[in-house]
């Protein structure tokens, strides 16, 4: 690969400038919001269901924030080197900025429906990347597989939310955090929490909804450090901290996160053994990440929720920077596998740099910020509710594999002799390395100066969920205790780990085959039988005929009103003969011969024409009874619709022949419309029957002229007073004749329409 | 089907039937009428045209494609709907222009007569649509 950037990818860095500036204003609002300050910003939306454009900066929402900038920015300019020469760049860029724009609102909003709307648009802009290559069949299912996982949490999560509401009083998390413990203590609280850990858990691809963060890694590498790495798999993690302070609290909530975290972490920390692909290494050790941050949230004491967060940088700092790194081997080398080259720290030393700092702190060796992480995770620990001996057991192990990992990671492929197809390799562009080497550098710098950190991040947003305002420090030699005890049993026995990880591969690979894991397959026999009974309503319902779908609807009619009959109506009692005038008799004969003659004809004009006597007979009805409005409407349907229906009878078959059905078929038809004129004229007895409600007419014809300016009600009903119906007909109106159109064309152009069958 | 007396009937009711739609599309906020019923009157003179003159000569006449003219519609009446923000009020409260109060009242403009014309301009070009696509060759 070349080492000099084309020019046409220069304009790429300019989209740089929106998260950077982001990043800068976010940065300007930091010693607000670590002041214990909260930013709020409010615009009425649809003031009727509660939801307004609200946002809301404090500590935690500042933490989340500065990472998804920060990160935004650099893989932004990196994706310019990465992504430069691809044909639809332009659409990788508006998808990436839509997506940082997204995910920034996703951890600003201050509404539970605004963060809904946020949530599910990083959802779709991620299928989006995640299927950016979509001529690769994988990619598409990739892709298609995280929107379907996602996409079902997200409504879940949607559900409890419309419960907190209700439970709450209010959508405005504002408020809703300030209402302490009244969600714990609602009948609905399981249900809530159900729904709200479904939202979550797909999310940050908990176990077991663990399986598509790993097939996602189809996604240009620089989506994964950005997407599946430091932000939108954090998303749940963000919710589930924003929750904390109204929803933690019961053993539901303490043994469900740790359980599900614990398990999610051992997963993947095991899993990410058995991978060959870098980014599914990544992507393993990502699942244990998020499984760690996950079980910590599951705690209650400051320590946990100190562990959490400072977790999640270290994590977004050294894991960005990974992706990137790999990001950077695929695009010099031509390979993502782990045993295809060797000893690139020569020809490409700035990479290998950041790698080695990104894999320390990855380790946790002391001085970097991984290992201040790594002492806190064992203090959290400890301090957790459920179970905390178990859990120390598991964060120990867990750690220790990703100690392992840190190691295969940088010692594969920097370490050992170039082979001669390396010395082809170069050093990537400036600012493709730039970007992991700066979040490496901010690893240790983080490491020295924890004070600092937890100072301006970690302490706002610990304050933020609902802690008492006792100070937090992080500080990289916490004295002789049990956590660094347990930091050097991590590093010593990962140390172990890593000499015998051929074995442990192998082991791997084994229990995977011994015993895999059946969810991907049961997801994959979820769409089966989805799709599986999509073609069997299909077939049976939407066959295309028409005769079908209209004995379909006449039947379900019938069924309904008898139903509705049956539940509240009455047979009307036979009454005498009504007294009409002749002019009605007139009608009423003219009506019953023309229905005669349309059941009794043999060719289709004659049917067509009898029924438009019986729509012009209606449309006499109207007139004699005072509606010339509807008179006139219906007169004027009738006649278009004996124009056009005539149209098209010319070209159907006769009505003798075989295809309009033989015997069977036309007597179960004759029974089904007898069936229906019976329900209407049923149900017209029983509506005339009742004394008519004057009330809404009363109104209109007191208003219509005052209001609304018109002597016409039927017009000025449909215009002024209920225009907001007529808007809704006028819209199908138009879309049923674009698609008339485009069934019709379909047919024109010989590739089989409705009519063919 | 263009037969000699179909085609001079044709020639003389078509602009009568169109100039009666438009009568009845703007009277009918005061009388029977109305963008819907107009639109659909106009309908019938084309499909006469349609019959008489061809698919080809219709599309011809008519200039514009009638998928345009749906959409005009909806954008009309949409837009109607949109005017009443500049007032402050609700999406498709009408607003009226140049009027008395009660029962002098001599309103000439308001939004429900544009809304009402967006009604007529879907309601045709559907109908074209229709039939364009069914009487085409």
């Amino acid at each position: 690969m070349e080492g000099k950037l084309p020019a046409r990818v220069r304009w790429h860095y300019l989209a740089a400038l929106l998260p950077a500036g982001l990043f800068a204003l976010l940065g300007a609002n930091l010693p607000a919001t670590a002041g214990g300050q909260i930013w709020n910003w409010q615009v009425d939306w649809v003031a009727g269901l509660g939801a307004t454009l609200g946002l809301r900066l404090d500590g935690l929402s500042m933490l989340f924030g500065l990472v998804i900038t920060a990160v935004g920015t650099l893989v932004t300019v990196y994706s310019g080197a990465y992504i430069g020469g691809h044909r639809n760049t332009g659409r990788y860029q508006i998808l990436l900025q839509s997506f940082m724009v997204a995910m920034l609102g996703l951890v600003l909003a201050d509404n539970l429906i605004l963060l809904f709307i946020f949530w599910e648009l990083t959802t779709f802009t991620s299928f989006l990347l995640i299927g950016f290559e979509h001529d690769r069949t994988d990619a598409r299912e990739s892709a298609r597989q995280a929107l379907f996982v996602t996409g079902a949490g997200g409504l879940a999560m949607l559900a409890g939310f419309i419960l907190i509401g209700q439970a709450a009083g209010s959508y405005s998390l504002t408020e809703v955090l300030t209402h302490g413990n009244r969600l714990t203590r609602d009948p609905r609280y399981p249900i809530i929490l159900v729904l709200v850990l479904a939202g979550a858990f797909t999310k940050s691809a908990q176990f077991p909804f663990h399986f598509w963060l790993p097939n996602a890694m189809t996604a240009p590498t620089p989506i994964s450090a950005f997407l599946h790495s430091a932000t939108m798999v954090k998303a749940g993690i963000y919710l589930l901290a924003r929750l904390h302070p109204v929803m933690s609290g019961p053993p539901a909530w303490t043994t469900t996160l740790t359980l599900f975290g614990a398990v999610t972490a051992l997963t993947g920390a095991i899993m990410a053994f058995g991978q060959t692909d870098l980014k599914r290494i990544l992507a393993y050790t990502t699942l244990m990440a998020l499984g760690m941050l996950t079980l910590f949230l599951g705690g209650t004491h400051t320590a946990a929720l100190v562990a959490a967060m400072t977790f999640f940088l270290v994590h977004a700092l050294y894991k960005s920077a990974l992706f990137l790194v790999v990001g950077i081997l695929d695009h010099e080398t031509g390979t993502r596998r782990l045993d295809a080259v060797r000893g690139l720290r020569r020809p490409m030393p700035w990479t290998a740099a950041a790698a080695l700092a990104a894999a320390l702190s990855m380790a946790g060796f002391p001085l970097f910020f991984g290992f201040v992480g790594k002492e806190i995770m064992y203090d959290g620990a400890l301090s957790m509710d459920f179970l905390p001996g178990p859990v120390t057991v598991v964060a120990v192990a867990a750690n220790t594999l990703m100690t392992a990992v840190a190691g295969i990671l940088f010692v594969r492929p920097f370490l050992g002799r170039l082979d001669a197809a390396g010395t082809a390799i170069h050093e990537a562009p400036p600012p493709l390395f730039g970007g992991p080497l700066l979040l490496g550098g901010t690893g240790i710098l983080f490491g020295i100066i924890p004070g600092w950190v937890s100072r301006w991040l970690i302490q706002p947003a610990v304050h933020a969920m609902g802690q008492d305002g006792s100070p937090v420090t992080l500080s990289l030699f916490h004295g002789l205790s049990l956590p660094l005890l347990l930091s050097i049993i991590t590093l010593t026995v990962g140390v172990g780990c890593y000499l015998s990880r051929h074995t442990l591969a192998r082991l791997v690979f084994q229990g995977t085959r011994v015993w895999p894991l059946p969810l991907e397959s049961a997801y994959q026999g979820v769409l089966r039988g989805i799709l599986g009974i999509g073609r069997w309503q299909t077939r049976w319902l939407q066959n295309g005929s028409l005769h079908r779908y209209l004995f379909v609807i006449i039947a379900a009619f019938v069924g309904l009103s008898t139903w509705a009959l049956a539940a509240g109506g009455q047979w009307p009692a036979p009454g005498g003969i009504p007294e009409l005038a002749l002019r009605e008799w007139l009608l009423v004969g003219l009506e019953a011969a023309a229905v005669v003659a349309v059941v009794m004809t043999r060719t289709r004009l004659v049917a067509i024409s009898g029924l438009g006597v019986v729509g012009a007979g209606l449309a006499l009805i109207f007139l004699i009874f005072g509606a010339p409005d509807v008179a006139l409407t219906q007169l004027m349907v009738e006649t278009l619709t004996v124009i056009i229906v005539a149209v098209i009878l010319l070209r159907l078959p006769d009505l003798r022949s075989r295809e309009c059905g033989d015997r069977p078929v036309r007597i179960a038809d004759g029974l089904l419309a007898l069936a229906a004129g019976t329900a209407v004229a049923v149900m017209l007895i029983n509506a005339t029957a009742a004394p008519l409600d004057r009330g809404v007419t009363a109104f209109y014809e007191q208003q219509s002229l005052v209001a609304a300016h018109g002597r016409n009600i039927v017009n000025v009903i449909l215009v002024d007073f209920r225009a907001l119906d007529t808007l809704g007909e006028i819209t199908v109106v138009a879309l049923a004749g674009l698609s008339a159109f485009a069934l019709i064309r379909r047919e024109r152009n010989g590739r089989g329409g409705p009519w063919e069958r | 089907m263009g037969t000699l007396i179909l085609k001079t009937a044709t020639r003389l009711l078509t602009g009568l039937i169109l100039v009666f739609s438009v009568y009845l599309l703007f009277r009918g906020h005061q009388s029977p009428g109305g963008g819907f019923a107009g639109a659909l009157v106009a309908g019938t003179a084309f499909a006469l045209f349609a019959i008489s003159e061809g698919a080809q000569a219709l599309r011809r006449a008519v200039r514009i494609d009638p998928r345009l003219l749906t959409v005009i519609g909806l954008l009309t009446a949409l837009a109607a709907g949109m005017t009443a923000a500049i007032d402050a009020k609700p999406f498709l409260t009408g607003l009226w222009w140049g009027m008395g109060h009660g029962a002098d009242a001599h309103a000439f403009i308001g939004t429900p007569v544009i809304f009402d014309i967006g009604v007529y301009l879907t309601v045709l070009g559907t109908i074209l649509t229709l039939v364009l696509a069914l009487e085409g060759d």
